[in-house]
């Protein structure tokens, strides 16, 4: 992974609905919102979504949008259910494409910073569920995501996840977590017989690690940058 | 045709197509021909009409495996080509009527197979035969996954050792993704374990992997296990696939593997080293 110029990674943002912008409550609503928790909104990124706002098509009413937000300390980053002429608008005054977008319907409804004064709810990032055993040769990555594999990893498999990896079987392939640079990622197994575990670039191959481990349920976290076994 | 047909309502069957089985394993070297042989002749010893195609395109084994390599005239690639007829190709075997043997050509390469002539030339063989047994090249590349292609159901013939088991391993992933049925979203490939070349002794020494351990690391229902045997040798020699040497422990065993196949339930045999008796051990092996 190390040497890739891209990488793939996931964000919590916010989603104002466009035909909320209208309305002449949204503005001290907003105000009031962020009076109240001024370093959670400060520069937070916010996405506009499109849905039943067909009449915003035009630049300028876009680069109106991204104005009004700044006013309350909001950065405007992109828009979702768009169709394609106002994503071709959007695009020109610099904002990106989330997906999804029109003619598909939202598939969550958007989030209202007006209703919750609380820090927004972390969106919990679909975790990626493989229950076929996992071939020699096969590489599986959970982008983002926490990776479950409820049957066995053979050798000369390799799972990688963004986030932890769980393994209800037999690992006996590689398996890499945090493989985006997350410290904090852990591997689970039920049964330890892996080529080789990984953390956020730590690893360990097969020879290096504790034979009295091998063949029990652990759990493999990264301590003071050293990767440990420890006994489920 | 219409014995066929008339064999199928006697037994209350639904008419389906020919069943595409093959029989790969990565590795070369495990029995994949010998398995393919013998697997077909015992199909067709049940009553099923069966062909068995060789997909080693410029390493033609399976003629001499059946006995048949004086026989051949057009092949596989001849019909693939449009240059001769299916029933110009096929060679009907000498011991069982509803047996049929597809040869491949000695002097082309896999890159002859060409997925939509494969396709075509397998859908006509569907309507005359029920079970279209293909032998798999080895490996991994274009000839291989050809041969897995189009397959309904795929026998993994696999040794009881570390590296066959692996290779087993990653062409069993190669099925679940690379196939016709992978692809369009059917039914995935039925996929079974036939562990030949098996030899009790060597399990006990500790020099191979007992079914158990390969069963574990594979996780796919096992079909078959064929102990080692000298009547295996005998029979590739001979030109006579070995379900036909009613003596032979590897012969019982493929017999065994056919029924399975057919949804019967066998106990499986020849897992416990031979115990010689006293007039074997004086007089050696028969």
């Amino acid at each position: 992974m190390a040497g890739n110029l891209v990488q793939g990674a996931v964000f919590t943002v916010m989603v104002v609905r466009a035909g909320m912008l209208r309305d002449a409550a949204f503005e001290p609503e907003l105000a009031e919102q962020i009076r109240r928790s001024p370093r959670f909104f400060l520069n937070a990124p916010v996405v506009l979504d499109l849905k039943d706002a067909a009449e915003f098509a035009r630049e300028a009413e876009f680069a109106e949008a991204k104005e009004t937000l700044r006013r309350h300390t909001l950065t405007l980053i992109g828009v979702q259910n768009a169709t394609p002429a106002q994503l071709q608008a959007a695009a020109g005054t610099g904002l990106a494409s989330f997906a999804p977008n029109a003619p598909q319907p939202s598939r969550r409804p958007p989030r209202e910073p007006t209703q919750s004064a609380a820090p927004m709810p972390a969106a919990a990032a679909k975790t990626r569920l493989v229950t076929q055993p996992v071939r020699s040769g096969t590489q599986i990555y959970a982008r983002g995501a926490d990776l479950v594999v409820t049957a066995a990893v053979s050798p000369g498999a390799e799972i990688i996840a963004d986030g932890n990896i769980h393994v209800y079987g037999p690992l006996r392939g590689r398996a890499l977590a945090g493989a985006g640079g997350d410290v904090d990622a852990r591997i689970f197994c039920s049964r330890l017989e892996a080529e080789l575990v990984s953390i956020a670039g730590h690893y360990l191959v097969s020879e290096q690690l504790p034979p009295e481990q091998q063949g029990f349920p652990v759990q493999i976290a990264l301590v003071d940058d050293r990767l440990t076994v420890t006994r489920n | 045709m219409a014995v066929r047909v008339m064999v199928r309502r006697r037994k209350g069957e639904v008419f389906l197509a020919g069943k595409v089985i093959v029989l790969t394993s990565g590795k070369g070297g495990v029995g994949k021909t010998t398995s393919a042989a013998a697997i077909a002749a015992g199909l067709a010893l049940r009553g099923h009409r069966t062909v068995v195609i060789d997909f080693d395109v410029g390493l033609r084994n399976l003629d001499l495996i059946m006995g048949c390599e004086r026989r051949v005239v057009f092949d596989f690639i001849n019909v693939i080509n449009g240059d001769a007829k299916l029933n110009q190709a096929l060679i009907k075997d000498k011991r069982n009527d509803l047996l049929y043997i597809f040869p491949t050509s000695q002097t082309r390469d896999k890159d002859a197979l060409k997925r939509d002539g494969v396709e075509r030339v397998l859908e006509e063989l569907k309507e005359s035969f029920d079970y279209i047994v293909c032998d798999s090249p080895a490996g991994i590349e274009h000839g291989a996954l050809t041969a897995m292609y189009f397959a309904d159901s795929a026998i993994i013939v696999t040794n009881p050792e570390v590296s066959s088991v692996r290779d087993s391993d990653r062409i069993i992933g190669l099925l679940a993704s690379k196939s016709r049925r992978a692809e369009f979203n059917l039914e995935p490939v039925a996929v079974h374990l036939l562990l030949s070349r098996y030899s009790p002794e060597r399990v006990r020494k500790g020099e191979m992997l007992a079914v158990e351990d390969v069963k574990e690391i594979l996780s796919i229902p096992l079909l078959g296990v064929i102990p080692e045997s000298e009547s295996v040798l005998k029979a590739s020699n001979t030109g006579t696939p070995v379900v036909f040497d009613e003596e032979s422990p590897a012969g019982r065993a493929y017999l065994d593997a056919v029924a399975r196949f057919l949804g019967e339930q066998r106990e499986l045999r020849f897992l416990q080293p031979e115990r010689r008796s006293l007039f074997r051990a004086l007089f050696g092996r028969a």
